[in-house]
């Protein structure tokens, strides 16, 4: 009998379900796709991201990935919701809100 | 070799805690169930027992810590009656829900109000829909028996467990009993090895989900597996602590039963007035008996209605009303236990008695046991929604 | 050690996205950013009272926390932890594992201020080695911005509304920072999102790994009930600071520090002006109200002032 999450599909039974709906894994919500709310989508400006990192901890939905180098990456667009912190902090304008065309 | 002590059955109770030496006690104090974790801290303090003592500010809170240390992965016990019961009330619930085998030591006592300090089951009775396991204690002894057996059963189904005894009446009273030697007890109730709790460092744990009603359903009905389940736990580990102590606990206890005509069913200390009444109603050549629940929860319908089979008359007896403007809380599962068995003739009446520490006495039992006669005679059964003992 | 945004960046969040708070909630901030604070080699057990946060993180089968994690209801969150941690110290003794182990809860003004009070207060007064983080945005959000009392004066929430006799909140906003710090724990801090994150980082850094009870109390704002575009949640918190509505200090053993002075203290209309919830303050013949509310964040900040100074 599974015990993992991916398995407590609407359709799992009563016998399978986990004892008390707890969960035995850390960070299962990450399959939980949240970038379909948005409307408005941040797009970066490479050239004029000076790095300064001050959007990387103001994102409520960790999707400002910093790497290993220190630099921040694309937009995770499969979480970001579209709120526009981001671009309201950086000081340089190398964010901007567009209207998300789905 | 068991040993021969005179203990309350708040010691005895807190004695076998100290025998268990369990992992956290979370416990507030409340009236008849404070020697408990009086007794216990004791313990504590003078290095008799490891166990962590938590004095918490709440009842609320000794149930919430009990939840948080046992889903972290240690056997949790608390100690309480009455409105501290009800008060923890929402927690007992999340408790069971859970799944979380946490040991609950219940003095049963009136709930207010008007404020009472006295036995009776309302307590108890309030809470008995929160999935808790719930066993009942005519004697001391039965308290320390049933302490003994409740990690056995609560942590083999996944279900916290209630022990539950009779306010000041068996809490207080100093009787005698017989104790068992404290390894043979470790040996019985073993260690507890959750398979999954959060201090696991190679296995986070998620616990408290928000069940959506794609979940909850299901969520529940194995919830309701584990009470059906724990029908047969209950028999196979009281079965085992006979072997040991060669004293047997079965779901109920049938005192002159086999050919009674007239029965009755109870719960807690009242059942020793209703064996004496009972033996002195025999000698008169009268045949009636008793049905003595042990286990309130999971709750021996089946067991309840075969024992009823044969009789005329009976009457649940229920130290609780459910203000229902019908009967008690024993009465209905008794009656819905015969109707669910097929089992229609027999004539039932729901009595409700001893509240806030009215006393039973052996003639209030042989009075019901009049009534019964006379039921059992006419086969009218007039009222069935009667108190006992009340000035008219 | 001195703080270092990128370093502080570069740590893996040990909260995951796919939660489903509000876009521009400030709530997952804080508890992103808090648990960053831990140490990576540590092990957490992390604890949220009922709430936006719970509902939003542990939907089945749905955990957002990498942590271990246990929600048990709205008005226990320090007791459930307390517990927790009481199991560590247990399991520790009795030699069932030998790790360190970080204890955090978090509620909302609702589940700290209010219901969850008597919790709270009880778990900091045992001193269990927890720390209780308050999201503070200042009303009941989760059930659709109710007041508590954590929300500010005169502000307009659906059991507030600004009617024809009462405008908005009749009463202040009360004090839980001042009343843990009466607690006598060993660490409270206030704070909230500013600039590169300094100052809420530094804390939650010390509210982890000062032996004993911490409580933080964080401005968390919510751009649906304080009634201002979501982007601009820097700027809101900015304000809350530099007009002195919400100071940031923290009381290490019992000892006052202010962790900023504004150069030039704004009046508070910067701050209210902002946001929807205080819109009627703005009305004509309503400036008595902007006036009240100057007078009685001067008054705190007096006070503030003079404890630090002490």
């Amino acid at each position: 009998m599974s015990h993992l999450a991916k398995d407590m599909t609407p359709q799992v039974t009563w016998k399978d379900i986990t004892p008390g709906c707890n969960i035995y894994e850390g960070g299962t919500s990450q399959v939980v796709e949240t970038g379909d709310w948005r409307t408005m989508k941040p797009v970066l400006d490479v050239d004029k991201c000076k790095q300064c990192l001050l959007c990387a901890p103001v994102c409520p939905d960790m999707s400002i990935p910093v790497g290993k180098d220190g630099k921040r990456g694309d937009f995770n667009y499969f979480f970001c919701k579209g709120c526009g912190i981001c671009a309201n902090v950086c000081p340089f304008g190398a964010i901007t809100m567009v209207k998300d065309e789905k | 070799m068991s040993i021969r002590e005179r203990l309350s059955g708040n010691e005895a109770v807190a004695y076998a805690m100290k025998q268990i030496n369990p992992d956290v006690m979370g416990a507030y104090p409340i009236t008849p169930s404070t020697e408990i974790p009086q007794y216990f801290s004791s313990y504590v303090d003078n290095g008799e027992v490891d166990t962590e003592f938590i004095a918490v500010e709440s009842e609320h809170s000794a149930m919430s810590t009990c939840i948080g240390a046992e889903a972290a992965g240690c056997r949790a016990i608390s100690a309480t009656s009455s409105c501290g019961l009800i008060y923890m009330a929402e927690m007992l619930y999340v408790a069971a829900s859970d799944r979380l085998p946490i040991t609950l030591a219940v003095c049963c006592r009136a709930l207010s109000g008007p404020i009472n300090i006295n036995n009776d089951h309302s307590d108890a009775m309030s809470v008995r829909d929160a999935g808790w396991l719930m066993l009942f204690a005519e004697t001391n002894q039965e308290a320390y028996d049933n302490y003994l057996q409740a990690m056995r059963i609560g942590e083999a189904v996944g279900l916290p467990i209630m022990i539950c005894q009779d306010g000041f009446i068996t809490s207080h009273a100093i009787e005698n009993i017989e104790l068992e030697e404290t390894d043979k007890v470790r040996q019985f109730v073993g260690e507890y090895k959750p398979k999954h709790y959060l201090l696991n460092k190679d296995e986070p744990m998620a616990v408290g989900a928000f069940g959506m009603p794609t979940h909850y359903m299901e969520c529940k009905r194995q919830q309701a597996q584990a009470m059906i389940d724990a029908k047969d736990v209950i028999k196979k580990v009281a079965d085992e602590f006979a072997a040991w102590t060669g004293r047997q606990y079965g779901l109920i206890e049938k005192y002159e039963m086999d050919d009674a005509e007239e029965a009755i069913i109870i719960i807690g200390s009242s059942a020793g007035t209703a064996r004496e009444a009972i033996k002195q109603l025999r000698a008169q050549g009268k045949k009636v008996g008793m049905i003595k629940i042990r286990s309130f929860r999971p709750f021996p319908a089946e067991e309840i209605a075969d024992a009823l089979k044969n009789v005329k008359a009976f009457a649940a007896m229920d130290k609780d009303d459910s203000f229902n403007a019908h009967c008690g809380p024993i009465y209905a599962e008794t009656c819905a236990g015969l109707y669910a068995s097929g089992i229609i003739g027999p004539k039932g009446i729901s009595y409700i008695y001893g509240l806030g520490g009215r006393d039973v006495k052996v003639e209030s039992i042989q009075h019901v046991f009049a009534d019964l006669e006379k039921i059992a005679e006419t086969g009218d059964v007039g009222e069935t929604y009667r108190y006992l003992d009340v000035r008219e | 050690m001195s703080y270092n945004l990128k370093e502080n960046v570069m740590k893996e969040d040990r909260f995951t996205g796919g939660h489903r708070m509000c876009a521009g909630c400030g709530c997952p901030i804080a508890v992103r950013t808090v648990l960053r604070a831990l140490e990576p080699e540590d092990h957490a057990v992390v604890c949220s009272a009922t709430c936006c946060l719970e509902v939003s993180t542990f939907m089945y089968p749905y955990t957002s926390y990498k942590d271990s994690f246990i929600h048990n209801a709205f008005e226990n969150a320090a007791a459930t932890i307390s517990g927790v941690e009481t199991a560590y110290k247990a399991m520790k003794k009795r030699g069932k594992l030998d790790e360190t182990w970080k204890f955090i809860a978090f509620g909302g003004d609702g589940g700290t201020y209010d219901i969850g009070f008597q919790s709270l207060s009880g778990a900091m007064e045992r001193g269990h080695d927890m720390v209780y983080v308050c999201y503070d945005n200042e009303a009941y959000m989760n059930t659709g911005i109710q007041r508590s009392s954590s929300t500010p004066h005169f502000a307009d929430t659906t059991t507030t509304p600004v009617g024809k006799v009462v405008p908005g909140k009749p009463q202040q906003k009360k004090n839980l920072t001042k009343i843990m710090v009466a607690h006598g724990i060993p660490y409270v801090a206030q704070t909230t999102f500013i600039g590169n994150f300094k100052d809420i980082s530094e804390k939650a850094h010390k509210a982890i790994y000062t032996p004993g009870a911490a409580f933080m109390n964080v401005m968390a704002p919510c751009p649906r009930g304080w009634r201002y575009p979501s982007e601009k949640m820097m700027e809101i918190t900015k304000l809350a600071v530099e007009t002195c509505v919400w100071p940031l200090y923290e009381v290490i053993e019992g000892k006052y520090i202010l962790s900023y002075k504004p150069k030039n203290k704004l009046p508070v209309e910067e701050y209210l002006k902002a946001q929807g919830r205080f819109a009627h303050m703005f009305k004509p013949g309503n400036e008595w109200m902007i006036e009240e509310v100057q007078k009685e964040v001067d008054k705190n900040w007096e006070d503030l002032l003079k404890l630090c100074e002490l």
